[in-house]
Formats: structure tokens, C-alpha cells, sequence
């Protein structure tokens, strides 16, 4: 019978499940043992990673009075798997939404997921919270997260304190740090210190069901981080003398930046027209940006920084220092003006002639200015014309023209002095002379400089020679002490001959253009100026600091398009070094004047 | 009493030791992948480790009563019980309910019975009683024919319950009749189908096609290039293609679409890991996760927070691995292919054919469900619906598995009889 040989069939079925039994053994150990991606998708499946959002620093000016602080929001979250039976037309009613909203927005949110939550309606107010949160158990699915937003307890400083908002795409791409639904600062200290600001991310390891339920905290909370608030930042501002500027600017478009000169600290730092601050916050902020973009006076705009204006007169008292330092000008020099006829480039106002640089500057003399210009560029011994003015480039640079000066707000612009190659490509190559640039000689032409320059510029005088990048915050932290250190800058002139146009921007204040406002007890210098505008009516300058000897405060005023310096720029100046020195205005007259006048 | 002695003696302790193990190692699984702190006591019938405990009594109640039962019965009314099966399987397509898409349930009160599970060992014992009939020549096409209708009636019945995993079962009994004599060629002849149906859904059809092309004219260079060779390698290759052709035919026409995607998951076509894929990926996460020495008993995450499906039933498996570890999954599969090889032992020293045959059938099944249960959790094996026996939880599945074990550990006591 066959069934021996049958019986050892018995051996080839052993075979095969020993077969099987081996290769599931190979398999279980390369799943369990060798590979390790299924223990990290097994943590990814069960671990829920909830961000804990810090407060952002809070922001004080330079006597601790507070600029910025935050404000408690809520967002109202929804889970769509847990959304059940509810009274939808009472939640509709507490939220002051729609009923179609209310679709709209569930089934966006079930269209990015049913297990995940998603945000239903951003940043609700603390009114509405309170009428939600009684009654949120009635809406299962649904839960806040608090969130904090800025709030700014005066109207003030808008341009320099920026504004904050959702990241986008584009830098949670470049930056691993965001991730959907973060703030970031946009713009002014908000950007340029949002690394200080922001605080740290904490981070709530839950576990979760295959439903996304929270079953409980990880390891007992040992992996979760608290959020960390931001650093406080203190500011070198101002605030009442921001407040103050903010209010004489009122009407008026233009800037004002004024600057500690022994610091480089900047005082007040304006830009007109403003906004309240408190309109790009939150839910309104879309809505109001678009508003203010599209108003034609730009008041998103920081023309304290970004405004670029010839300078005018503001820079006779620079080519005077070059003169000075050339040996091409001293003190006994003397040019014959000859009054509103002279050329090639007429004098503006009647006064003694010929003149000394003294009186130059305090009568801001323009053929005087000429001259002194055309022996920089023809007599200063460094050869040709061009090595001249190359060389002329070179001081004037040295005192912070033409170039971006490094303060800690971004978007600043460099201004311009321009280059022997960009009138070499204008007139040719050697096809230009002093005459060609004699606009230069009285701050016209080319220069271009943002009311921020023309500030440090005074700065310069103030301090005979030297300035520190000018810069807003002066410490972070929970002190005032200063933490921060700023290069400072000397200039290519030497100390001696800032006397020299300082002593007459001195008899500007007392004797010349700025007579009519010399802020009583206080030795104000200055030099105004009226920068023509090939787009429009003259901008109205003032430069000045006090006091002469040890001077506190150098500031810079532009009011666009209002004509004669001394009419709205000069008056401001001087209310505002008033307000510093003083602490308060007795001249009521002028500050009313200022207050009320308009100027577009 | 004497008789009692007797029975006891010739009991296989190895086999109910094995039974034993798995059935506890399973329970203990079973509690881990539900377990929940509000009900830590076993005994709480509200959830599904509680009600397995009940079913484990019960079970070793019924075990009990079948080793004090007369082995002859089981031989007498082999046909019987296979027959009233088959009237509880047409009865569950008239009057079932349907569960998870499969009309295979009887429901009595809160309990549910499924008929399937208890055709296993009915068809078992019809196919024993079948070979130790008279005239058994496998040569001749009346002794492969009518185990062919034993099988078939059965699995055409669950067929038409939609439980396709629990018809495929009884492909299994192709061993038994490997055993019984049928040429291994047909189990080669199994294999080669299996490579090019596997094939042609992986690569497509056309390459397939010239392959096998490619593979006939090679062979037509080794054999002798006579007239009959040729015609049989002609016809073998026309076999071949037309087969490979309908494989493909078959699979864009006759599958459902979720059949569709559960095979091209497997194959790695498609990767589908929120729909057909999740069970199996989900299932290899858990399983991989538990690394070497698994995360402990209670601790495994995947399963407990139901990101495992079905995971106290079908895919239990995943338990072991997670909370075990590699050396969980490895005891677990050891104690498998000991019980398998000590059934094939233990059936080869019966000395009538009916024991002989019952003991494969039962290692057939078991075999088979071992086989497809842990590759399915394990992603080398489509997911097909199967329970791991002894171990997955289910009243009708550990009762059916304990029947068919049992009836062989009795018919062992007396294998010196002839029956």
C-alpha cells in the first residue's frame, strides 16, 4: 500500500509551516526590530503637540511710562468631529454671525479636516467671550484658545512701533520657527526686535485617541515647555515729547526726529500724517490697512526714514566745514554777494555784503555758499575736479549724508550724495565742472537726505564733530539700564572749525532767519531751509539743537510742500525744544498757530 | 472509574497545554487592547475581555463534555452534523442579520452565532468520514470528486454570505488531500498559478504574457523537439496566457472596488493610507512600535486608543506586538507551528483513517488561519477578515476552534481503535 510513502508527506507539511512560521519571524523582526519609522509614526498617531502662545514683550518709552501692552483675545476654536446637535441659531446670535456663515465656516473646517481643530472666528473680544463661555458646554466641538493681542494706550508713535501680524506662507518657508497661525512683528520695533518681543513657544504634550480626544498629558507634562513672555523693551523715545510732536504735525505732511546728541538716543520720531495704532490690530486690522493704503497722503508711509528731501539751506553749514577743513575757507574770508542779482545763483534775502561765513549762515547766503563750494572743488589740493569732489563726497559722507546710518528700525533709506561716476554719467565723462554742480552748494540738485539724516546731522554740530547711530531702544530687559552699545561715528572735520558754524547758527537763533522764535532762556542754534521741489511748492526745513554749550536735543523738522522754512518747520523746531528743555510752552500764540495750522 | 482513568491517560496533554497557552495569552491580550481604568475588573461583562472569559468556560465546559463523549459518535454521525451545518448556513441566508456587511449571523438576544465558524469542523469530519470509507482510490476521478462537492457546498454557502475570508478557508483541505495522495504537482501546479496571477496584477498583463513566451521558447531547446512535445508546450503556453489574460479580466471586472484597492495596497500600487491601507499600516505601526521587548502590558498606545481596528477580534495581533515586542510575536508564533506540527504528529499515529484525516483537516484550518490572520497584521497578505485562533475575541470563533481541537484530542484517545 502506498500509504508509507504517503505517511512521509508528513515531513514536506512540517516544511511548510516551519516555512511560514520563519518568514513571518524575518518580517516581525525587520517591523519591530530593524525599522525604526513605525516608532515615530506610532508617537506622531498618539502624541498632540498644543502650542502655548506667549504673551509679546511689552514696550515703554524712556521714563517707563508704557507704549504698548497686550490685550487678552480669544480665538474660537472647532473640532468638526465632535460638532453634534446643537442650538445653532442662539450660537449664531451670540457670535453675531449668520447662519450661512456659520455653514460656511464648518464646512471649511471639515474640509481641512474632521479631526483637527480649526480656527471658526479669530480673536473674539472679552465682551463676547463673557456671553460665550456660560454657555460653551451647550456647544460640544467647539473651545477658545486665548491669544493676545497689542494695545496701544495713546494714539502715538505709530510708524516707529510698527505692527504685528499672522505669518504667512512665505515665512513660515523661510523661517522653521512659525508655524501656521503665529504673529510676527511687520513692521518698525515690532519687526527689528521681534526676536526679543516674541517670547518663547511653549508646548502641551497631550495623547489622543484614534479621534482625536485628548486622553491626557504625556509622561505626566515631563516633555511640556511653558510659554516664556517676551522681553520688555524700553525705548529712548519720549512719549510726551512724541505726543507733543504728533500734535503740532497735526494737518501738516512732514516729519520730525529729534535726537539726544551725547547718545545718539532718538527722542521723538514722527512721520505726518499718522494713524492710531490701534487700528491694525486684530480682526479690523485687513480692513483699515486697505484704508490706509489707499489714502493719498500715504500715512503708512515713515517719512522719517523713507522721506528723502534736498536738504536745502540745512547744508550750507556741511560745505562750510569741508571749506573749513581744505583750508579753502577761514574765518576772515569774506564774498561779495551781490544781493538778488547775483549769480549764477541769486541771494535770497537782502543783508550786508561782502560777508563773512558767519553771517553767511546766519543770513544763509547763497553766492557766499557758491563760492565756497566752487574753491572746494577747484582749490582743495587733492588735483584734478573730480579728486576734489571726491574728496568733498568724503567728509560729507562722513557725517552721516548718503548713506543708511544703521539705527535698529529696518527700512531705512541712505539718502543720496551723489558720485563722480553718476555726473560722469549724466554730462559725460570730464564734461562737468563746479558749474555744472553748483546746486550742491546750497543743498539742492542731487542731495537727497531723509529728515532722520538731516536730525544726525545736528547731532554732528551739536556734538563738534561726532555722532552715535542714532537708535530707539535703549534697553530690553527688565531694567532701564542701558544694554546697548552704539559705534560712534567721528567725522573727517576737525573739532575747531565746528565752532566756527556753530557760532553761526547761533546768530541764526539770535540774529537771522529764526530770530522771531528763540525759545525764551534757551541758546537754540539753527538753520532753516527751503528746498525747492521739482514736484510741487517749496518744503519747509529747520535743523537745530540746544542748548549751544552742552546741547540735550538735536532735531530736524520737514513739513512737505508749505514753503519758507522759517513759516512752519522753524516754529515747530522750536516749540519742541521748548517742550524738551522746559518741560512746558509759554509761547501759547505760536503753539496754537502750529496746532491749527494746515498745510494740505 | 476505570474507564475515566482510561480517557485521562490517553489525553495528548501536549496538545491541550498548547490550546491552553494560546487561549490565556490571548485573553491576556485581549484585555490589553481594551483594557480601560474605569473597568479593571475581568469580570466586567460590559466590555469585551469580561465577555471572552465567559466564552473560555464555556469553552473548556464543551471541551469537557466532547472528551466524555463516545468517540464513535462523532464517526457515526459525521454526515449528520455535516448536514445540519449546511441547513444553519442556508438558514442564515433566509433569516440572519448582517454584520459588518456579511449576512453570516444568527442573533439570539444579545449573543450572536455564526454558523461559518462551526461548518469548519463539520466539513472536517465529512471529509474523514468520506476517506475511511470503502473504495478510496485517488487516482480515480470519483475520490477526487466528491471531497471536492464536501468543500465546495460549504464555502459556496458563506460565498453567498459575502464572508469571502471564512469561504477561502476550505481551499486549506487541499492539504488533506495532499496527504491522502493527490500529486504534489497539483500544489506545484497551485504555486505557479498563484506567481503569475500575483504577477500579472503587479507588473500588468503584457509582461507577464512575454515572459512566459519567453520562458517556451527556452524549454522548447532542452526538451525533444518531437510532434506531441511541441503540441503539449503549445498548449501549455495558450493555457498560460489565457489565464494570465483573465487574471486581469477578472480584476477590473468581477471585483468591488474596495476588493480592488486591498489588493493594490498589498502590492504596493497603490498607497492609500487613510482608506484601504489605513487598517494595515496602522497595524504595522502598533506592531513596530513595540520594537524588541514591546512597551509593556497595558502600555501600548496604538491599540488601546483605538488607532487599530478591530483590534481585539481580527487584528489582535497587533496587541502582541505592540506590548510584547519581537520576542511576544516570536513565542506566539513558535506555540502556532508547535500545536500545527504536533496535530500532523499526532494524526499520523492514528490507526484508522478517520482520525487520520480529521487531524489534517483541523491542522488545514488552523494552518490557514494562522497563515492569513498574522501576515494580513504584518501587511504580507491582503486584509481579509479572519480571526487568529484561540485568540481573537468571539464567542462562536473560540467555541468552533475549541469543538474542531477537542474532537481530535478525543478521537487521539482512542487511536489504538480502529473506530
Amino acid at each position: 500500500m502506498a500509504s508509507k510513502t504517503l505517511a512521509s508527506r508528513r515531513q514536506s507539511l512540517i516544511a511548510i509551516f516551519l516555512v511560514v512560521g520563519f518568514v513571518f519571524i524575518i518580517r516581525l523582526f525587520y517591523l519591530q526590530v530593524i525599522d525604526e519609522s513605525y516608532k515615530n509614526s506610532a508617537q506622531n498617531n498618539v502624541l498632540r503637540y498644543v502650542t502655548q502662545y506667549p504673551a509679546r514683550g511689552l514696550i515703554y518709552d524712556r521714563n517707563g511710562q508704557l507704549l504698548v501692552y497686550n490685550e487678552a483675545v480669544y480665538d474660537l476654536m472647532v473640532m468638526p468631529s465632535q460638532v453634534t446637535q446643537m442650538d445653532t441659531a442662539e450660537f449664531c446670535r451670540l457670535l453675531d454671525i449668520s447662519l450661512e456663515g456659520f455653514r460656511e465656516r464648518l464646512k471649511k473646517a471639515k474640509e481641512y479636516s474632521r479631526f483637527k481643530p480649526s480656527m471658526f472666528e479669530k480673536q473674539l473680544s472679552k465682551e463676547t467671550y463673557g456671553f460665550l463661555e456660560e454657555k460653551l458646554y451647550r456647544y460640544p466641538g467647539f473651545y477658545v484658545q486665548p491669544r493676545t493681542l497689542r494695545k496701544y494706550p495713546k494714539p502715538i508713535a505709530s510708524h516707529l512701533l510698527g505692527y504685528v501680524g499672522e505669518v504667512n506662507q512665505q515665512i513660515i518657508d523661510k523661517n522653521p520657527y512659525y508655524k501656521s497661525g503665529d504673529y510676527i512683528g511687520i513692521s518698525g520695533i515690532e519687526k527689528s526686535y521681534e526676536e526679543l518681543l516674541r517670547g518663547i513657544k511653549g508646548i502641551k504634550v497631550r495623547m489622543v485617541d484614534v479621534h482625536n480626544r485628548e486622553v491626557g498629558s504625556y509622561q505626566d507634562g515631563l516633555l511640556d515647555t511653558i510659554a516664556v513672555m517676551g522681553k520688555d523693551l524700553y525705548l529712548t523715545i519720549d512719549a510726551e515729547l512724541q505726543e507733543y510732536g504728533e500734535l503740532l504735525m497735526q494737518g501738516k505732511m512732514g516729519s520730525v526726529v529729534a535726537i539726544e546728541p551725547s547718545t545718539g538716543e532718538i527722542l521723538a520720531f514722527l512721520s505726518s500724517p499718522g494713524y492710531d495704532p490701534n487700528l491694525l490690530v486684530g480682526r479690523v486690522r485687513g480692513k483699515n490697512f486697505k484704508f490706509l493704503s489707499e489714502d493719498p497722503v500715504k500715512p503708512l508711509l515713515n517719512r522719517a526714514m523713507m522721506g528723502q528731501y534736498p536738504p536745502g539751506s540745512t547744508f550750507k553749514m556741511v560745505n562750510d566745514l569741508v571749506g573749513l577743513e581744505e583750508g579753502v575757507l577761514n574765518t576772515k574770508t569774506r564774498y561779495s554777494c551781490q544781493g538778488t542779482g547775483s549769480s549764477p545763483i541769486r541771494c535770497t534775502h537782502s543783508h550786508q555784503s561782502p560777508l563773512d561765513v558767519y553771517v553767511a549762515i546766519e543770513q544763509s547766503c547763497n553766492p557766499f555758499h557758491w563760492n565756497v563750494y566752487r574753491s572746494i572743488l577747484s582749490s582743495s589740493g587733492h588735483g584734478s575736479l573730480r579728486e576734489n569732489y571726491n574728496n568733498w563726497r568724503r567728509h560729507v559722507m562722513s557725517m552721516g549724508f548718503g548713506k543708511k546710518l544703521g539705527t535698529d528700525l529696518g527700512n531705512e533709506l541712505s539718502g543720496s550724495i551723489p558720485s563722480a561716476e553718476k555726473y560722469d554719467a549724466i554730462y559725460g565723462k570730464g564734461r562737468w565742472n563746479a558749474m555744472t554742480v553748483r546746486s550742491l552748494s546750497i543743498g539742492q540738485g542731487e542731495i537727497l537726505a531723509t529728515p532722520l539724516q538731516i536730525a544726525n546731522s545736528a547731532a554732528v554740530m551739536a556734538n563738534r564733530g561726532f555722532y552715535y547711530v542714532p537708535h530707539v531702544v535703549r534697553a530690553s530687559g527688565d531694567s532701564l539700564i542701558r544694554s546697548i552699545n552704539y559705534e560712534k561715528v567721528t567725522s573727517t572735520i576737525k573739532p575747531q572749525h565746528y565752532e566756527v558754524v556753530v557760532e553761526g547758527m547761533r546768530q541764526v537763533a539770535t540774529m537771522g532767519t529764526a530770530r522771531w522764535y528763540q525759545p525764551e532762556g534757551i541758546s537754540m542754534c539753527g538753520k532753516t531751509g527751503t528746498a525747492e521741489n521739482p514736484h510741487g511748492d517749496d518744503h519747509s526745513l529747520f535743523m537745530a539743537f540746544a542748548p549751544a554749550e552742552k546741547p540735550v536735543i538735536a532735531i530736524a523738522v520737514v513739513v512737505e510742500n508749505s514753503g519758507f522754512g522759517s513759516t512752519w518747520a522753524l516754529p515747530i523746531a522750536s516749540l519742541m525744544i521748548e517742550k524738551y528743555i522746559n518741560r512746558e510752552v509759554k509761547r501759547k500764540d505760536v503753539e496754537e498757530r502750529m496746532i491749527n495750522g494746515k498745510t494740505y | 472509574m476505570r474507564d475515566r482513568k482510561e480517557i485521562s491517560g490517553n489525553i495528548d496533554w501536549t496538545l491541550v497545554f498548547l490550546y491552553l497557552a494560546l487561549v490565556i495569552i490571548g485573553w491576556i491580550n485581549i484585555y490589553g487592547a481594551v483594557y480601560n481604568e474605569d473597568h479593571s475588573s475581568i469580570l466586567d461583562i460590559s466590555q469585551s475581555y469580561g465577555r471572552q472569559l465567559i466564552w473560555i468556560v464555556t469553552s473548556l465546559f464543551i471541551g469537557l463534555v466532547i472528551i466524555l463523549t463516545d468517540a464513535r459518535f462523532f464517526s457515526t454521525f459525521a454526515y449528520l452534523i455535516y448536514g445540519s451545518t449546511l441547513l444553519l448556513l442556508v438558514g442564515v441566508l433566509l433569516f440572519g442579520n448582517t454584520v459588518s456587511g456579511s449576512k453570516s449571523w444568527f442573533h439570539i438576544g444579545s449573543f450572536g452565532l455564526q454558523p461559518a465558524e462551526f461548518a469548519k469542523f463539520a466539513t472536517a469530519l465529512a471529509m474523514a468520514k468520506f476517506f475511511s470509507s470503502q473504495h478510496i482510490n485517488i487516482k480515480e476521478f470519483r475520490t477526487r470528486f466528491i471531497p471536492l462537492i464536501i468543500l465546495g457546498v460549504p464555502a459556496v454557502l458563506i460565498l453567498l454570505q459575502n464572508d469571502t475570508g471564512s469561504a477561502l478557508v476550505y481551499s486549506a483541505f487541499v492539504l488533506v488531500l495532499y496527504r491522502m495522495g493527490l500529486s504534489g504537482n497539483y500544489l506545484l501546479f497551485g504555486v505557479f498559478v498563484a506567481v503569475l496571477a500575483i504577477s500579472t496584477l503587479m507588473v500588468g498583463q503584457y509582461y507577464v504574457m512575454g515572459f512566459v513566451g519567453a520562458l517556451a521558447i527556452v524549454l522548447l531547446f532542452f526538451i525533444k523537439r518531437n510532434r506531441s512535445n511541441i503540441l503539449n508546450l503549445a498548449g501549455l503556453l495558450l493555457l498560460a496566457l489565457g489565464f494570465i489574460f483573465s487574471v486581469e479580466y477578472a480584476f477590473d471586472h468581477f471585483l468591488g472596488d474596495h476588493q480592488k484597492t486591498r489588493i493594490n495596497v498589498l502590492l504596493g500600487k497603490e498607497l492609500d493610507l487613510k482608506g484601504a491601507g489605513y487598517n494595515v499600516n496602522q497595524s504595522k505601526i502598533a506592531i513596530g512600535s513595540g520594537g524588541f521587548l514591546g512597551k509593556g502590558f497595558l502600555q501600548g498606545t496604538q491599540t488601546k486608543y483605538n488607532f487599530v481596528p478591530e483590534q481585539s477580534t481580527d487584528f489582535i495581533f497587533c496587541t502582541v506586538g505592540e506590548e510584547w515586542g519581537f520576542i511576544g510575536t516570536t513565542v506566539v508564533i513558535v506555540l502556532f507551528i508547535l500545536l500545527l506540527a504536533r496535530i500532523i504528529n499526532v494524526a499520523e499515529r492514528q490507526r484508522s483513517p478517520f482520525g487520520l484525516v480529521y487531524g489534517y483537516g483541523v491542522a488545514s484550518v488552523l494552518f490557514f488561519h494562522f497563515t492569513i490572520n498574522i501576515g494580513m497584521t504584518i501587511g504580507l497578505v491582503p486584509v481579509i477578515g479572519i480571526p487568529l485562533p484561540f485568540f481573537s475575541y468571539g464567542g462562536s470563533s473560540l467555541w468552533a476552534f475549541t469543538i474542531l481541537l477537542f474532537i481530535f484530542i478525543k478521537l487521539d484517545t482512542k487511536r489504538a481503535s480502529l473506530l
